[in-house]
């Protein structure tokens, strides 16, 4: 089940790899990413970690095709530029804003946007997702009602729910229980295994133990250093930002 | 500064400075004296205004349709030059109406068309100024509606009294009222340039400060 | 993209603010109430010893439909800026102008809507017989609705994440919508006189429908270009 929303016809456009090269993003005369690189397979997961305002959120809007960078090439894929919605179908987004309209309920949230990104088996669909979230007992309530971990597990699942093959988490933790957090790095854990290509950005460096394939240290819109599987990242990220 | 500029400002100043000379030496108009003079600074005003407009929407739908910022930068120094002039004829205009037609301000079509019109140049201006970051393009889709609207605009006032007197009073001119105005004309048209190339300059000034600025945080 | 990709998009937009609308009801009874209100205000300024001024009804009801519509327009994507939803939309991969389609398809409803209450209101405030010409009427406030929300929708959405957005949509769309002001106040004129002028109605008619078919093409050039960081 590949989704296409515009023809209506299965779309076969797809990635293996995501190469960020020199990334830069300026605004006016503040630059907040300065040619930042990076890449990412299959099975992978990305943490892109720094302190506030070092430019995170701005990489990962690049990167979402939300934002242009000034200079640097975002390249999915090996076979050149593609049609920009045709990349937008693999992408799921989890932003800062929860992206959830809060007066529909669950199930008409991830089917409005099921239908937009053009699923085959809505209905099915949007069954399993709320049952994934653990809101099939809420599905029917408005999102409004909802609390800080259940919102955010609905606005996982709308992400999802088109099966991307790119992932894009802007600090998916904040505000979650410790139930919440663990059964959200199940969640991670499981798409690796799925095969997806998983970025997140996140200031809960604990919760990214053991989690990361690679871990990006932004500071002032630059990499500072990228490490492979860091174990214990709150020591890496002293190390790396202390320096 | 390019290397005509200096020439071209002598002479632009030389032929503002000598307009009032002219303008004193064309012929008294019958029925209106000595206020029938404001008309040889009313109508290059004017017809800046408008070339101002123009060359703001379509240094605007280049901008949009490219991106390259050049053309924004022509757009802004376009529309200021296009609140100035139309500033003046909007000024000019009704200090020559009272004698014309008893009353500084009357809503017949051209005069409320460029009212519309500046307005519209000068709420460009107020979203360059307020609007925060991003509002290159919004202006420039603004200044696109503007100049897509200008048909409209004189259409929809047209309906209203009419006593502008016709364009046609230009070529019908003697010779004595035609060389003044045709002189306005050129001293405003050189303004316009100067000022329009002044202007660009200081945004391309200010844009490579702001390259340098960035380039200094590498 | 094809057309069934773009119709079944702005299908889904519109239904899906139906449904957010009649839920919540807040942007429809705040627009309505506030027209009304309006109309207050344009009775004690206007009316004279129980009477209103001669031909005032129909400058009255297109003055309050364009405040009432900023204030709507301001609403409906103040609501889009809050959850961010208006970028969740830019992210799917559906044709952008859709998604400008589907907002002015609700925004041009709900003003309707106002019209339906606001038009019979004038004509009791203000003794003016709007309906004596209901199909023509009808034509008028639908062309002068749609390309007021044209030139909207597109301006409130590109001054979502501008600063100052409050007073700036005003600002910048009330010279450009005086076109359809006049048109809309002249058209409906033409309609309330005795004397029935075709002509002059069909004019006005006809302007307000070129109008519509320039920015409305304009605005869907220009939405992608202006709403892409």
């Amino acid at each position: 089940m590949t989704p296409d929303a515009t023809s209506g016809s299965t779309s076969t456009f797809d990635f293996d790899t995501v190469v960020v090269n020199g990334v830069s993003r300026a605004y006016g005369r503040r630059r907040a990413l300065h040619g930042v690189s990076f890449g990412a397979s299959r099975g992978d997961i990305i943490g892109v970690l720094g302190p506030n305002g070092a430019g995170k959120s701005t990489l990962l809007g690049i990167v979402s095709t939300l934002l242009r960078p000034t200079s640097g090439t975002v390249a999915y894929g090996t076979s050149g530029p593609a049609d920009p919605a045709a990349v937008r179908s693999r992408l799921g987004v989890l932003g800062h804003d929860l992206f959830l309209y809060p007066e529909l309920t669950a199930r008409e949230n991830l089917t409005f946007f099921a239908a937009l990104y053009g699923c085959a088996h809505v209905a099915a669909r949007v069954d399993d997702a709320l049952a994934r979230a653990g809101l099939a007992s809420r599905a029917d309530d408005a999102a409004v009602g909802f609390s800080r971990g259940m919102r955010q597990r609905l606005a996982l699942e709308r992400a999802l729910i088109h099966d991307p093959r790119l992932v894009l988490l802007d600090e998916p933790f904040t505000g979650l229980d410790e139930a919440s957090a663990s059964a959200l790095l199940a969640r991670l854990r499981a798409l690796r295994a799925d095969g997806r290509i998983v970025v997140l950005a996140t200031h809960d460096l604990d919760l990214a133990d053991g989690l990361l394939d690679k871990a990006l240290f932004l500071r002032d819109g630059r990499l500072l250093e990228e490490v492979a599987r860091p174990e214990r990242v709150r020591a890496a990220y002293k190390d790396v930002l202390g320096r | 500064m390019p290397k005509w500029f200096t020439p071209l400002a002598l002479l632009c100043g030389a032929m503002l400075a000598a307009s009032p000379l002219i303008i004193a030496n064309a012929p008294y108009e019958s029925q209106m004296g000595l206020v029938q003079k404001i008309f040889y600074y009313h109508m290059p005003s004017a017809w800046m205004f408008l070339l101002g407009a123009i060359v703001c929407g379509v240094a605007s739908a280049r901008f949009l349709a490219t991106g390259a910022e050049r053309h924004d930068r022509t757009a802004l120094a376009a529309a200021e030059l296009t609140v100035l002039f139309g500033l003046l004829t909007l000024v000019t205009g009704p200090l020559w109406a009272r004698r014309a037609w008893g009353t500084f301000w009357v809503w017949d079509a051209r005069v409320t068309s460029s009212l519309v019109g500046w307005m519209i140049s000068c709420a460009y201006l107020i979203l360059r100024k307020y609007g925060g970051p991003g509002s290159e393009r919004l202006g420039a889709a603004v200044a696109l509606f503007g100049m897509a609207n200008v048909p409209f605009i004189y259409l929809s006032v047209n309906y209203w009294r009419t006593i502008h007197p016709p364009t046609s009073v230009v070529p019908t001119l003697k010779f004595s009222m035609g060389f003044p105005l045709m002189f306005c004309v050129t001293a405003f048209l050189l303004f316009f340039i100067l000022l329009m190339a002044m202007r660009t300059r200081l945004e391309e000034s200010r844009a490579r400060l702001d390259a340098l600025y960035l380039a200094l945080d590498e | 993209m094809s057309t069934q990709g773009f119709g079944a998009t702005v299908l889904r937009i519109v239904r899906k603010d139906l449904t957010v609308e009649v839920r919540s009801r807040e942007v429809a009874y705040t627009t309505l109430f506030f027209a009304v209100s309006c109309l207050l205000v344009f009775a004690f300024a206007l009316v004279r010893e129980g009477r209103a001024p001669e031909g005032a009804g129909e400058g009255i009801l297109w003055a309050t439909l364009t405040f009432a519509g900023t204030l709507a327009l301001g609403r409906t994507f103040e609501r889009e800026r809050q959850s961010e939803t208006l970028r969740a939309l830019l992210l799917a991969p559906v044709p952008r102008a859709a998604v400008y389609v589907g907002k002015l398809v609700g925004i041009v409803g709900l003003l309707l809507a106002v019209e339906v209450v606001l038009v019979p209101l004038v004509t009791l405030f203000f003794g003016a017989p709007l309906l004596k010409r209901p199909l023509w009427l009808a034509g008028i406030l639908v062309t002068g609705t749609i390309g007021f929300a044209a030139v909207g929708t597109l301006f409130a959405a590109m001054l979502v994440r501008a600063r100052s957005r409050d007073v700036l949509l005003p600002v910048l769309l009330y010279p450009v919508v005086v076109p359809v002001l006049i048109a809309g106040v002249r058209g409906t004129s033409a309609l309330v006189d005795p004397v029935f002028d075709v002509a002059i109605a069909r004019f006005w008619l006809a302007l307000l429908f070129a109008f519509d078919a320039v920015f409305v093409t304009l605005a869907l050039w220009t939405f992608e270009p202006v709403m892409s960081d």
